[in-house]
């Protein structure tokens, strides 16, 4: 077995300090970045593609810029983005057969903003294809290994994001997050996950897979790198009209080194019957250091929990079944090469396109939007979702932020849930919710268990509340490393 | 939903031959057997959606709701024909080709 890979690369915001006090120049920092993926990403098959001259032709601009006296906010910093955001120029497969060769003719808005502000591109990270999974196992392309034990799954559906971040191949790397995408591999890699409140960053040139649930996000190495990453991408969007015209605070200035003053909740239902030891012991440890930075912490209770998996895995499917019907071999991607009729051409195209998970969720959607199952499933579920959402406003009436686990287990063995789709949905039963609510949530490192594998601390926190889980876990995050220096 | 659940679980199961012929996808015999093995179980499992009482409860479609969104009504350019046209599978003369639909 290959050894764990672990970070040497600077955090977005320590890189950005070099390079304006002139310490290095984003060509350097770029080649370092391309001479790990060249160094280590055979062995974790984060990156899907990478193009070294255009990113270093990206880094030479962004020298001259500031040569010219040009500052910008993350000006030189490259980032690893998914392959389901699209940046002009550069291929957006979703890591699907169906979009093999599909050349983006636009950047996204949140890669739009970081390019204005600076950021290199670099590459295309990994993903469950159409971001449907939780280990990156259903990319057509390949598998991603987990950078902290190559034989574990990376988490998913962000899993080439994480892994890419975690081991220092990527500075910072932008995911996104239907119920879990980027807070659980976060958690499974050992690294930072921000999913933003719904609303928050535009999704305009993300490739939709449940569009009341999908949020773009960061993976970073720390607290501080998304706080950066969110302040670039965050505000209104006329090219999203879901996107909230709400004022865009100041991150960077929420983030302090206590918790004096914050009520932090404890939700009961995510430390009961099927929770790991080995993930409950250090998520628990890490409850009582928040304690012990100031909080008040207390007891609570989201008595619908145990419906929203069925919720989600209802309201998901159906909304994936609608977006992924433009997938029909005639506008982009593959078209299968019966042509004889529009019928057999659809049927096929898709039958050669979308691998299993893609397709059962597309036949599960399809289903449940059918006539006479609408009422029963759909509208069901959405009454349920109203009550999901109704405990979270409950809860932040008496607190700041929740702090729970990020998923029930350690990082899967490769193989162990491949074809047991029931299994790992219900490994989404901490995360799906804070997308059904549309609330915030992040995923911090919170320790290991005893054979070294990464266990995540999730700090969920209220729709636009992101200031206050950044600050719980910027807290945390600092007296984590503060005692304990490493060997 | 009653004489639905006086006709048992089955009443409502998932026919997946069927349902994939309305989402356009061929499958394989495979396939469709192993589907329907998978999501038997997981329409069986989402069913617990109705064990909660939602009777009075709206049902919410975006978590944030917001309404009557507009930009100014101004022009600006779209994208590139010529970049929008390379990623077709099939064009004739800047057109998206599909096989024949009118007899």
């Amino acid at each position: 077995m290959a050894e764990p890979v672990n970070r040497a690369l600077p955090t977005a915001h320590a890189a950005l300090a070099r390079l304006r006090r002139g310490e290095c120049s984003s060509e350097e920092l770029v080649r370092d970045v391309l001479g790990r993926i060249r160094a280590t990403d055979g062995g974790i098959g984060a990156y899907l593609w990478v193009d070294e001259e255009d990113a270093l032709g990206q880094a030479r601009a962004a020298d001259a810029r500031r040569a010219a006296g040009n500052e910008g906010r993350l000006l030189g910093v490259p980032v690893a983005v998914k392959d389901v955001l699209n940046v002009r120029g550069q291929p957006c497969t979703c890591a699907s057969r169906i979009l093999r060769g599909y050349v983006a003719p636009y950047d996204a808005t949140a890669v739009a903003r970081l390019r204005a502000e600076g950021a290199v591109f670099a590459g295309r990270t990994n993903m469950d294809e159409f971001a449907m999974g939780s280990t990156t196992e259903n990319s057509a392309v390949q598998v991603t290994r987990n950078p902290r034990d190559p034989e574990r799954v990376p988490g998913g559906s962000s899993g080439g994001a994480a892994a890419c971040v975690a081991a220092g191949e990527a500075v910072v790397a932008l995911g996104t997050d239907t119920g879990g995408s980027i807070r659980q591999p976060a958690a499974f890699c050992g690294c930072v996950g921000l999913k933003p409140s719904y609303g928050r960053v535009s999704r305009y040139g993300l490739t939709a897979f449940a569009s009341s649930l999908d949020q773009i996000g960061t993976l970073s190495a720390d607290v501080r790198d998304a706080a950066l990453m969110l302040q670039v991408m965050a505000g209104a969007d006329c090219m999203d009209s879901t996107c909230l015209d709400a004022p865009v605070p100041d991150y960077g200035a929420a983030l302090r080194d206590d918790l004096r003053g914050m009520k932090l909740g404890i939700p009961r239902e995510y430390f009961v019957g099927g929770l790991a030891p080995e993930v409950e012991t250090p998520v628990r440890a890490a409850i009582e250091q928040c304690r012990a930075l100031g909080a008040e912490v207390a007891e609570l209770s989201l008595p619908h929990t145990e419906y929203a998996i069925a919720t989600y895995y209802v309201i998901a499917a159906a909304e994936a079944s609608a977006n992924l019907a433009r997938f029909d071999g005639v506008r982009y991607g593959r078209r299968a090469r019966a042509e004889s009729d529009p019928m057999t051409m659809y049927c096929r195209t898709r039958a050669e396109g979308f691998g299993a998970e893609v397709k059962r969720r597309v036949i599960l959607g399809t289903y449940v939007l059918s006539s006479g199952y609408y009422d029963a499933y759909y509208l069901t579920a959405q009454r349920v979702r109203t009550l999901i959402r109704r405990d979270f406003e409950k809860a932040f009436a008496h607190c700041d932020a929740l702090l729970a686990p990020v998923a029930p287990s350690l990082p899967w063995r490769l193989g162990e849930a491949a074809d047991d789709p029931l299994k790992m949905y219900l490994g989404d039963i901490y995360t799906v919710t804070a997308n059904l609510a549309g609330i915030c949530g992040m995923s911090v490192p919170c320790g290991s268990s005893a054979d070294g594998l990464p266990v995540g601390l999730q700090i969920l926190g209220p729709a636009l509340g992101e200031e206050k889980v950044l600050r719980v876990g910027h807290a945390y995050e600092a007296s984590a490393s503060r005692p304990a220096a490493g060997p | 939903m009653t004489s639905e659940e006086g006709r048992g679980a089955d009443a409502a199961a998932i026919d997946v031959a069927y349902v994939a012929r309305l989402a356009r996808i061929d499958l394989t015999p495979e396939e469709q057997a192993r589907f329907q093995r998978q999501l038997d179980e997981v329409v069986a499992y989402v069913r617990k959606i109705r064990e909660p009482d939602t009777s009075g409860i709206e049902p919410t479609a975006h978590a944030v709701a917001v309404r009557n969104v507009f930009r100014d009504d101004a022009p600006r350019p779209g994208l590139d024909r010529g970049e929008v046209m390379a990623n077709a599978p099939a064009v004739v003369q800047g057109l998206f080709r599909v096989p024949q639909i009118v007899e």
